[in-house]
């Protein structure tokens, strides 16, 4: 018996997510455009953009109000001929490279862009130091040999035992 | 003895790292237009709809410009802040009404005081865009030049005022 309450309880749950999911969806399909050859366009930008509202999202998926103000800015530019680098440098200089998803590799970006690698080479090293210093030591431990005597002889012990 | 203070060494850097870290503030993006000319803008004014202020007028003084609006709750933190300073005179304040209707920008000013020698009335956003706002409150230092000198984001604190603003108007001679 509990387990149709439960199953019943999980059929309302996927229900309930199910039109959750379509009221965003229509949320999200709302405003109607008359030229989606363009909106794509717009949408290829947008999201390389970071909305400096949100920063984790794209002006893209933002709903910020700046992010459809920087939506409508980009479908202007397009519709006045403007190429995808001219809209970009329009938003850095206004912005500065942090509303770059893609920031360009500059004094000021080496440690971002390099910064993983330089991790990641460290990382080996040490690694490398660790595996070399154990095969020098077989074993891993350096045992005195009456230390290795007496864990032969607890060993020994055990297997007698069985 | 020595390879037990490596995790402890490594600890500590981390605890650097965090510690730094709690005192920075991501959401405030440093402006890439600090030491650049303001942009320019011609805007019709608040309080004279039909007449437009444009940033050569402003050519030759010192003067700060605030981002507003009357739907902006953290402008009323620093409201009373804005109108103590409008009444020592140091230089003007022109306010830019960012993305506001007319009316209720015109009632916000009535209610909290005006300490705007004029506000420019930016209801598309697009003069904003171009001074790469994006949280209301922010203000701006321009010098004599047209140069943006300062931008501060979020409420003008007595603190940012005392230790920041005001030192640089003295310095560029207001």
């Amino acid at each position: 018996m509990p387990d149709v309450r439960n199953l019943l309880a999980i059929g309302c749950l996927v229900a309930l997510v199910g039109l959750g999911s379509v009221a965003a969806v229509a949320k999200e399909a709302q405003p109607a455009f008359d030229d989606p050859a363009l909106e794509k366009r717009v949408l290829v930008i947008a999201e390389e953009l970071r909305c400096l509202v949100c920063q984790n999202e794209t002006i893209a998926a933002s709903h910020a109000d700046l992010a459809v103000d920087l939506r409508k800015q980009i479908r202007l530019k397009l519709k006045a001929g403007q190429s995808k680098q001219e809209i970009l440098d329009f938003m850095v200089v206004r912005y500065g490279d942090f509303i770059l998803y893609n920031p360009p590799l500059k004094a000021n970006t080496l440690l971002l862009w390099l910064g993983p690698f330089v991790l990641l080479l460290a990382a080996g090293w040490v690694l490398v130091r660790n595996i070399r210093g154990r095969r020098r030591t077989p074993g891993g431990v350096d045992w005195s040999p009456e230390q290795s005597q007496r864990a032969r002889a607890l060993l020994d012990e055990g297997t007698k035992g069985r | 003895m020595k390879k037990a203070l490596v995790p402890l060494l490594i600890f500590a850097v981390l605890m650097g790292f965090l510690a730094v870290g709690l005192g920075l503030k991501p959401r405030e993006v440093p402006s890439p237009l600090i030491n650049k000319p303001a942009p320019l803008f011609s805007l019709p004014t608040l309080d004279a709809p039909q007449q437009n202020l444009s940033a050569q007028d402003l050519r030759g003084k010192v003067w700060i410009l605030n981002v507003w609006a009357s739907w902006c709750v953290a402008c009323r933190i620093e409201h009373p802040l804005l109108v103590e300073f409008a009444k020592t005179s140091t230089v003007p304040i022109y306010g830019l009404n960012y993305k506001d209707k007319r009316e209720d920008a015109v009632r916000w000013l009535a209610n909290y005081g005006n300490p705007y020698t004029r506000s420019l009335s930016d209801t598309e956003g697009l003069v904003g865009i171009d001074f790469g706002v994006y949280g209301v409150p922010e203000t701006f230092v321009i010098d004599k030049q047209g140069v943006i000198r300062l931008k501060q984001i979020g409420p003008v604190t007595p603190e940012v005022l005392r230790d920041d603003i005001l030192p640089l108007l003295r310095k560029l001679g207001a």
